[in-house]
């Protein structure tokens, strides 16, 4: 059983293991360091495949995190470094795969998918109301009927 | 008209169905290489051997051959260390080493007791290559024609299967038109 000092003691560190992986590096400015966290979280590890090489551990993320910073402090611009990343390790790093010709369905669906909802929607109630519009009249036969048994309702409550 | 209609989310969902089933199973570790029909980035090496003697994209120019990424830290490059020693003694297939993020000393006592298998060998400690190559998890095994492009990757080991069924055909092709 620990001391409790040393317990809260070791829970009032325990901050430091959640910090950033951009703290490693050494950045000019605060805006800087923003931009390459958010690059950095933009990118998908090759080895790991379901994390972003900002939470990897695995070395190729390690690899990967040392380049873009490396690129960022020559002056690289955010696509310059995600092109020659995926030059490398190709288009599977891109948690946000380019707009182009083999991705447009992939963009498209959500869209696709709510407008052909919208359409079934517009659909359903259009026809609900049309169906309203149409319910047959009563022909002059049955209205004189419907109005003696309403009439023979009101007799009967008044007897 | 209207009956058909009906059907239609049955129709939607069979077909989900059949692309989501399709995918069930299918390997996502291996990736493409992003270099294929590109040349092998420049680099310039040591040689493992003799740490005097440099090595650049020339040992990879001239004739179909295997670029193989290899360390002494890999357990599966252990694995498939005999199959490379058969490829080449066997097969003659010139296979060049590319000893990835690994130390010289520990590389060389390696090779001495397993067997050599390499043409080449080349000496990348600190993986730049590798990482030119989009090298992810060794070993990994590349086939480079003759005008040192790119023809294919392997990711994972080389075994008779994989040399029959992949690397093979790959090569023969890569001879063919190179």
């Amino acid at each position: 059983m620990l001391p409790r000092w040393l317990a809260v003691l070791m829970l009032l560190f325990s901050g430091a293991a959640f910090a950033d992986v951009a703290d490693v590096y050494d950045f000019d400015s605060a805006q800087q360091e923003e931009r390459f966290q958010s690059l950095i979280e933009e990118l998908r590890c090759p080895k790991c495949q379901n994390q972003n090489i900002a939470d990897s551990n695995a070395p190729i993320a390690r690899d990967m995190r040392d380049e873009a910073y490396r690129m960022m402090r020559d002056g690289a611009s955010e696509d310059q470094i995600v092109d020659s990343l995926v030059a490398r390790f190709g288009e599977f790093i891109l948690y946000k795969p380019a707009v182009e010709k083999r991705t447009i369905l992939l963009w498209a669906t959500p869209f696709i998918a709510v407008f052909g909802g919208l359409l079934v929607v517009i659909g359903v109630v259009v026809r609900s109301r049309q169906s309203g519009q149409k319910a047959p009249a009563l022909s002059a036969e049955e209205k004189a009927r419907a109005a003696q048994i309403l009439d023979g309702d009101e007799q009967d409550n008044r007897s | 008209m209207k009956r058909v209609l009906l059907f239609l989310p049955l129709v939607v969902a069979l077909v989900l169905g059949v692309v989501l089933f399709a995918g069930i199973g299918k390997d996502t570790t291996t990736l493409e290489s992003a270099l294929i029909g590109k040349p092998v980035p420049a680099f310039t090496l040591a040689d493992l051997h003799d740490a005097g003697l440099e090595r650049s994209n020339d040992v990879l120019k001239g004739k179909v051959q295997l670029l193989n990424v290899w360390g002494t830290w890999c357990p599966a490059c252990r694995d498939e260390h005999p199959d490379l020693l058969r490829l080449a003694k066997e097969k003659g297939v010139s296979i060049v080493g590319l000893n990835y993020k690994d130390n010289r000393e520990d590389a060389l006592v390696w090779l001495n007791r397993l067997g050599d298998p390499y043409s080449t060998s080349l000496y990348d400690p600190k993986g730049t290559l590798g990482f030119d190559l989009g090298v992810y998890g060794a070993p990994e095994t590349f086939v480079i024609d003759a005008g040192g492009v790119v023809r294919y990757r392997h990711v994972g080991v080389v075994n008779q299967q994989v040399w029959e069924e992949t690397l093979l055909p790959v090569i023969n092709e890569a001879k063919g038109n190179g």
